[in-house]
């Protein structure tokens, strides 16, 4: 063993200073617990908190140190109960994300509306569970630091580490090229990026710490459990006046996350009265944090299934409300879309799915001992956009190297900016190259919001536009004429090996324009009549956002987030013992994600849009709205099978029986 | 994980000789040893590697069919001496794990592995009187959706969790036990044990024993015979709750039955109540019916399986009604 590290040993460290959002930005440090500095006192937090560390020669000797490490406790009463601490329920927001909105007078609307749904929905805790766990492998030499970190936020991290530790950021190399899954799970810095970064300075040799299955149950995040109250009013025709969207979920003492459900809200549906609130309880229990489409996909269950109750209430069929309350412009703001083509997404997911055969009445299609049921529901997410930079390079040999810190989490950066650098350069893919996860490359933000396409996307595009000039400049030519087939002789024309130029990409400061990516699913289900075990047969999605820039990747993002929607409609919570104050199913046997014969046929629509207002490249992220609404439309397949409401998710068995 | 020796033995009296020293354990394919030494939850001085025994042998042998211990689940799922003769037998290993662990685990280990309650294997710190004699059952008022509803105890209510169990429990499977002082044979029903005041006991298995082979007898009911599996997701997941099921059905009566159910017990449970009801009897979804209400009259639900006294008879009424040729 090399060393044990605790509170009672461990270097002093500085707070970094935060920044508000938590987007991790150009220049905010990102600690996820920003309240906690690992091992600057003996408090404990919650259950499952990294207390101590290791260090030892091999894994097996250090796994056994650590279970001969002896802790003396001094207990006190925890709060771990959201049900029963919800009186303490308060506003935790942000200037930049607060947390109410409101427009016009939502409860008086709602009090005299003539159709009305009130109801409570729940959603349970959930894990992101990334098959490749969060790990790192650092190294200093002296004030310099290498940091191999599984992360979607490398500068962020290095930021962090470089505030918490004294050293420059420049003396800190972070590089995350290979991420086996994220999800929202590897956006911020950890207590165990700073607790690996402390043993490596400590023991003077490279250290690799890694997470285990079971830790990361407790220590790097998960989505918080919510209690949402969604009271719609609306005239006899279905349309809305009134939207009320309010309620709490679990946060804690060292982290300001809290889950912002009533964000679709905002934007998904029209009416002339609405507001929403999310609120934080407070409890001793592991932080929460953005989980893939954070806030819009408990939100939008919560949402939609409400719209379904309102569309059995006005006797309407669900996908005549939602066009009955389109919002043509953005509700809350009043601005225009950049572009919005949801109305499409209904139409031809509808028409594929065979929305029109289906009988209303619920409990009224049947196949064999199978209840069949067929429900809708809408997405939407919001397009951000932030800073990031490129470089591009080409050769005389013709070969061009694209570069930008970025991140790659499997879901396609490096093909899709190697497809976009090849395009703009109007030269063959083959002879681009990109190296990205890496913060000697250029800056750019974390790669979560489904804003990598459009952030990274706009800077190697402006980068390779850039490039395309300078060399057209050469010769004093249009860039436009230029015949990309002369560019390696207009280079050794000037005697240049290479050339190579920066593109900084920057969102304008004010938007004019509301930007979002939208969709809708068309789900059935079949559940037995005996055994009300739900299995979902087929799903019909359709998504529109902006340019799709390679239709495999997007293809491939749209299957995976309505795969993820099967699971948290049908499977996924992590269970709470609330008297221990600990999660219980904290692994893969028990922790239930899709396994194949969950999944039946999925279809995915991409429609085209072309959005000139969005970004310079048209595109809007795609991530993450093809999981917002897969529950909600689960849901009301389910009452359209059985005549069941199911308000609380997961819809297992017992909830049907 | 504690430090532990590791010894492979190629004979079953070295096996013994070996797995009888003191904090010594057998390990087969070690899909379920492995895990819970990861968990701390077992902590052997010695694994004595018994894969090298000449044990894997299914065949037949006068009056029914002989699976040795370390037959893996797979090869005996697809034997046809036990998909034509066993059907229920097949159909719970195959609604078992997941194809990569079916083809490492063994039948031996399969019928030894432990339960899944949480706080007896990832819970460490918490109360768990099967882990920690005598310190409390968390489970009883804490998470309990998964535990069982019968042969519980204020000690303990975890679930057993093997499939297969549950089918050799129904189709009267006996075990081939050796020792240093011979072999003894055990009926799978008596072979696992209910908790009781002391759950940490789970099997007639004296510390040393080798489980050398499974014994399952001919039968009418065992050839027309089945196993359902009810549980969230489609596959890859322990019981919530399950049956199997022979009928042997003739002149439209019920000759011979035999019934044992899973994911509701601290034992494979063998419902010999529900057997009782149908031995006899012309079948009908009434008769299936009372059947189940028979057999779950001793049911003893907790705050979150209380759905599992309903579930497990509309299984059992299910897996009856398709073995009569749907009845019901
Ligand atoms: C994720 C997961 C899901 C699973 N799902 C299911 C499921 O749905 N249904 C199900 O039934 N099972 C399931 N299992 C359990 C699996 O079937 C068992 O782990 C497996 O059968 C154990 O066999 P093994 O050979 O690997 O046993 P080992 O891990 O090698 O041994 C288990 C125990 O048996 C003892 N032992 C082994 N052989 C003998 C012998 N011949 N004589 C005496 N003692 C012996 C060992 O000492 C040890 O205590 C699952 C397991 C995992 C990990
Ligand atoms: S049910 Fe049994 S195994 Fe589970 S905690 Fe209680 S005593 Fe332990």
């Amino acid at each position: 063993m090399l060393a044990v590290l605790s509170h009672v040993n461990a270097p002093k460290l500085q707070k970094p200073q935060r920044t508000q959002g938590g987007g991790g930005g150009e220049a905010s440090s990102n600690l996820a617990e920003t309240n906690y500095i690992p091992f600057s006192d003996g408090t404990i937090h919650y259950l499952g908190q990294h207390i101590a560390v290791v260090v030892a020669d091999t894994l097996e000797h250090a796994v056994r140190g650590a279970a001969l490490v002896r802790v003396t406790y001094d207990p006190k009463p925890a709060k771990t109960s959201l049900d029963e601490h919800r009186a303490s329920a308060k506003e935790k927001g942000t200037q930049q994300s607060p947390a109410s909105f409101a427009k016009g007078d939502a409860d008086a609307a709602f009090a005299s509306a003539p159709l009305k749904v009130d109801q409570i929905y729940r959603t349970p805790y959930e894990h992101h569970n990334p098959m490749e766990a969060h790990g790192l492998i650092a190294s200093w030499e002296g004030d310099y630091l290498t940091l191999y970190d599984s992360s979607q936020n490398i500068f962020s991290v290095r930021r962090t580490i470089s505030q918490m530790f004294g050293v420059p950021p420049e003396n800190i190399h972070v590089l995350s090229q290979y991420i086996g899954g994220a999800f929202g799970s590897k956006g911020s810095v950890w207590p165990h990026v700073v607790i690996g970064v402390m043993a490596a300075r400590e023991v003077k040799r490279p250290v690799k710490l890694m997470v285990t299955r079971k830790q990361l149950f407790f220590t790097n995040g998960h989505r918080p459990a919510t209690e949402q109250r969604v009271a719609l009013g609306a005239n006899a025709d279905g349309k809305l006046v009134s939207i009320i969207h309010e309620g709490f979920g679990q946060s804690n003492n060292v982290c300001t996350f809290v889950e912002a459900f009533t964000a679709s809200t905002k934007v998904i549906y029209d009416s002339p009265n609405m507001r929403g609130v999310h609120r934080g309880v407070d409890l001793d229990l592991p932080s929460g944090t953005y989980m893939r489409a954070p806030g819009d996909s408990t939100g939008m269950f919560a949402l939609d299934s409400a719209m379904d109750e309102l569309a059995y209430t006005a006797k309407i069929d669900p996908l005549q409300l939602r066009l009955i309350n389109h919002a043509d412009r953005d509700p809350l703001t009043g601005k225009e879309w950049s572009s919005k083509s949801l109305k499409e997404c209904y139409a031809q997911a509808a028409e594929r799915f065979g929305w029109s055969r289906r009988t209303p009445e619920p409990r009224s299609m049947r196949d064999g001992r199978d209840l069949i049921g067929c429900g809708m529901a809408s997405a939407n997410r919001p397009s951000h956009r932030a800073p990031a930079s490129a470089r591009a390079l080409m050769r005389s040999d013709g070969t061009v190297l694209i570069r930008s810190g970025s991140h790659d989490m499997g879901m396609g950066t490096l093909t899709v900016m190697t497809q976009l650098a090849a395009e703009t350069l109007d030269v063959p893919i083959e002879r681009v190259r990109m190296e990205l996860g890496d913060t000697n490359l250029p800056q750019t933000p974390i790669a979560a919001g489904s804003m990598t396409a459009a952030s990274v996307g706009s800077a190697v595009f402006g980068a390779a536009t850039e490039l395309r000039k300078k060399i057209a400049a050469l010769d004093g030519v249009d860039p436009a004429t230029l015949d990309p087939a002369t560019y390696t002789a207009v280079l050794r024309r000037h005697y240049l090996n290479e050339i190579e130029v920066q593109f900084n990409a920057k969102p304008p400061e004010e938007d004019p324009y509301s930007s979002h990516a939208f969709g809708a699913h068309f789900v059935e289900v079949a559940v037995d009549a005996d055994i009300p075990v739900v299995r979902v047969r087929r799903v019909v999605s359709a998504f529109a956002g902006g340019r799709i820039l390679n239709a495999k990747t997007a293809r491939s993002q749209g299957l995976g987030g309505i795969v993820w929607g099967i699971g948290m409609a049908l499977l996924e919570q992590t269970h709470l013992d609330t008297k221990l104050g600990s999660f219980t199913n904290v692994n893969f046997g028990e922790y239930l994600v899709p396994v194949n014969p969950d999944i039946r046929q999925l279809e995915v629509i991409l429609v085209e849009e072309n959005d000139p207002h969005v970004n310079p490249i048209g595109v809007k992220g795609i991530g993450e709205v093809s999981m917002v609404g897969v529950a909600g439309a689960i849901a009301n397949a389910v009452f359209h099978a059985t005549g069941k409401r199911v308000r609380e998710l997961p819809i297992t068995v017992e909830k049907l029986l | 994980m504690n430090p532990f020796d590791y010894v492979r033995v190629e004979s079953a009296t070295a096996a013994i000789t070996s797995g009888s020293r003191a904090g010594a354990k057998f390990i087969a394919g070690g899909t379920n040893l492995v895990d819970l030494m990861k968990c701390d939850v077992e902590r052997p001085l010695h694994v004595v590697d018994i894969n090298a025994l000449p044990l894997a042998a299914i065949e037949r042998v006068s009056g029914g069919i002989r699976i040795d211990a370390l037959a893996k689940m797979s090869d005996v799922a697809s034997h046809p001496l036990v998909t034509r003769d066993f059907p229920a037998i097949s159909q719970a290993l195959l609604a078992s794990a997941s194809p990569q662990l079916r083809n490492a685990a063994s039948i031996g280990g399969n019928l030894m592995q432990r339960t899944r309650c949480p706080y007896f294997r990832e819970l460490t710190f918490a109360p768990c009187n099967k882990r920690e004699p005598g310190s409390g059952c968390s489970a009883i008022d804490g998470e309990n959706r998964t535990h069982a509803i019968l042969g519980t105890s204020d000690a303990c209510i975890a679930t057993h969790p093997s499939d297969l169990a549950v089918a050799v429990a129904a189709l009267d499977g006996v075990l081939t036990i050796r020792s240093a002082n011979g072999e003894r044979k055990v009926a799978a029903t008596d072979f696992h044990l209910i908790p009781g005041r002391t759950p940490h006991l789970e099997h007639d298995l004296r510390h040393g024993e080798l489980i050398t082979s499974l014994f399952l007898p001919d039968a009418a009911h065992a050839q027309h015979s089945a196993y359902l599996k009810i549980r969230d997701r489609a596959a890859y997941e322990f019981a919530l709750t399950a049956a199997a099921a022979g009928l042997d059905i003739s002149g439209g009566i019920i000759r011979s039955a035999r019934v044992a159910l899973g994911g509701v017990g601290t034992k494979p449970w063998r419902a010999r109540a529900a057997e009782g009801v149908l031995s006899g009897q012309r079948p009908s979804a009434e008769l299936f019916r009372a059947a189940a209400d028979a057999e779950l009259q001793a049911a003893k639900p907790h705050e979150q399986n209380k759905f599992k006294v309903e579930l497990v008879k509309r299984t059992l009424v299910r897996a009856l009604t398709d073995l009569a040729g749907g009845v019901a």
